[in-house]
């Protein structure tokens, strides 16, 4: 305890530059999530709503996706935005941008396999009625989204998580440059291996911190809107 | 609109589900006027029937036939209300709107239009609560509702007042009255003999997937040609 005591004193102590980090993850992360999460509800909804040869494939594929690894997407982007690679001139790579691309690819099916799942159960229910009142495909599949809007929270909480968490992609593709492409992850593994064991405990506290803050807003959120909406 | 979407007419329809037969050739004709009340025990496929009729399932084998080749069109003037209606998480109002809206009801119109059917239903004071909220008699007001801002040529209604209490099902009763008075179709799935008698003028007849019997009202409860019919009624509480 005495460790995290004072890796949170020397953690405070770093000011701007602890800010700067903590920022950039934040930014990061909550861009890949957005981005994750405009591709992968419609495409959760449309895999919900519609019914077509090599469905189930891609449901499969989709949840397989859920376990990859983050140092292989790493990897794979790198190697696109390389400027050897077919992305290469966008100069994209060791840049925050890079690191959103990677973190986008790696949520992507996480929040789409989930959301698919939440989105299906609900479709069940919803099926007939809009049938019956004559909504069909790209209505039927927006009404759903919005109408389960509260269950996708948890599905965009979970990719929220797995970005906030992940060090692989970022280490590659960012490069963990002091100032530039420095995150919360990439510090700790850095000061975890430079040896500074309290300097690593206190980022890992306020890291740990902060996923929680985010976790507990959107579950206040989804409840009370719950509640309200039945 | 051009002319009457009806008769709706049934060809030798059959309906079969993992290898078990629901419907089993039924022929019939569905004409504009008297109010059907498909009649029968629980598992006759009374249901999968109005199914059936509203193009929600398609038949395994004959076809269903309007009187208007267009599916839009048809669509837009059917509507269906289910024993268990399904709310979209939004206020009652739009759910009425929603609706309309699906149904091309110009923006401009739509909100005036669904108060006017929500004072039908007796829910305008309600018209802001969230729909999923409401009581189940309300939840079925508001389906009503729904299906009146469209006002449709046909109205089908499978068990509208299942498990709802004697209060509630006056209510809607008086809506579906309302309906009829309208000049829309009435087509009602229903086992309650109470509720056949109050609301229809003819009576469909259905026992394991089959017409059984096709008569006026008074003539059916009077004198039932099958004896399975007399049976049923036996045992069918009148007053349930």
């Amino acid at each position: 305890m005495g460790a995290i005591a004072e890796g949170l004193r020397r953690v405070f102590e770093l000011d701007s530059e602890l800010w700067r980090i903590v920022l950039l993850s934040l930014e990061v992360s909550l861009s890949a999530v957005l981005l994750a999460a405009l591709l992968g509800l419609p495409l959760a909804a449309a895999l919900a709503v519609n019914r077509f040869p090599g469905r189930r494939g891609v449901i499969v594929t989709l949840n397989a996706l859920m376990g990859l690894p983050p140092v292989v997407v790493g990897l794979l982007v790198y190697l696109l935005l390389s400027r050897a690679g077919p992305l290469g001139e966008l100069g994209l790579l060791f840049t925050p941008g890079a690191m959103v691309v990677a973190q986008t690819i790696l949520i992507l099916p996480i929040i789409a396999a989930l959301a698919r799942q939440a989105l299906e159960d609900a479709w069940r229910e919803y099926d007939e009625q809009l049938r019956s009142l004559g909504a069909r495909g790209m209505q039927a599949a927006l009404t759903l989204l919005w109408d389960a809007r509260f269950s996708l929270i948890t599905a965009v909480l979970a990719g929220l998580g797995r970005a906030a968490a992940e060090v692989g992609a970022v280490m590659i593709v960012g490069g963990n440059i002091d100032g530039v492409t420095r995150v919360m992850t990439t510090a700790i593994a850095l000061e975890t291996s430079k040896g500074d064991l309290p300097l690593a405990l206190g980022l890992g506290s306020v890291l740990i911190a902060i996923v929680l803050v985010l976790n507990s807003a959107a579950q206040l959120i989804k409840d009370a809107a719950q509640r309200r909406f039945g | 609109m051009s002319a009457s979407i009806l008769p709706l007419t049934l060809d030798n329809i059959s309906y079969s589900s993992n290898g078990q037969s629901i419907i089993d050739g039924i022929s019939l004709a569905i004409e504009a006027g008297p109010s059907t009340i498909i009649l029968g025990a629980n598992g006759a496929g009374k249901s999968v029937l109005m199914r059936l009729m509203h193009g929600l399932v398609a038949p395994t084998t004959g076809r269903v036939r309007w009187n208007e080749p267009d599916a839009a069109s048809l669509r837009r003037r059917q509507a269906m209300v289910f024993q268990r209606p399904v709310m979209l998480r939004r206020s009652a109002l739009a759910n009425v709107v929603y609706a309309m809206a699906v149904a091309g009801v110009p923006a401009a119109e739509r909100e005036a239009q669904a108060l006017t059917a929500l004072d039908e239903v007796g829910l305008r004071q309600l018209a802001h609560r969230p729909a999923r909220v409401l009581s189940g008699g309300e939840q079925q007001r508001l389906a009503l509702a729904r299906a009146w801002a469209l006002h449709p040529e046909v109205l089908f209604l499978d068990e509208p007042t299942a498990n709802l209490d004697p209060a509630a099902v006056r209510e809607i009763e008086t809506v579906i009255k309302a309906f009829d008075a309208a000049g829309t179709k009435i087509v009602m799935a229903t086992h309650n003999l109470g509720q056949a008698r109050r609301l229809g003028d003819e009576v469909i007849y259905l026992q394991a997937g089959r017409v059984m019997e096709r008569a006026p009202i008074e003539q059916f409860f009077a004198r039932p040609a099958t004896a399975d019919a007399a049976a049923f009624m036996k045992g069918e509480l009148p007053w349930a």
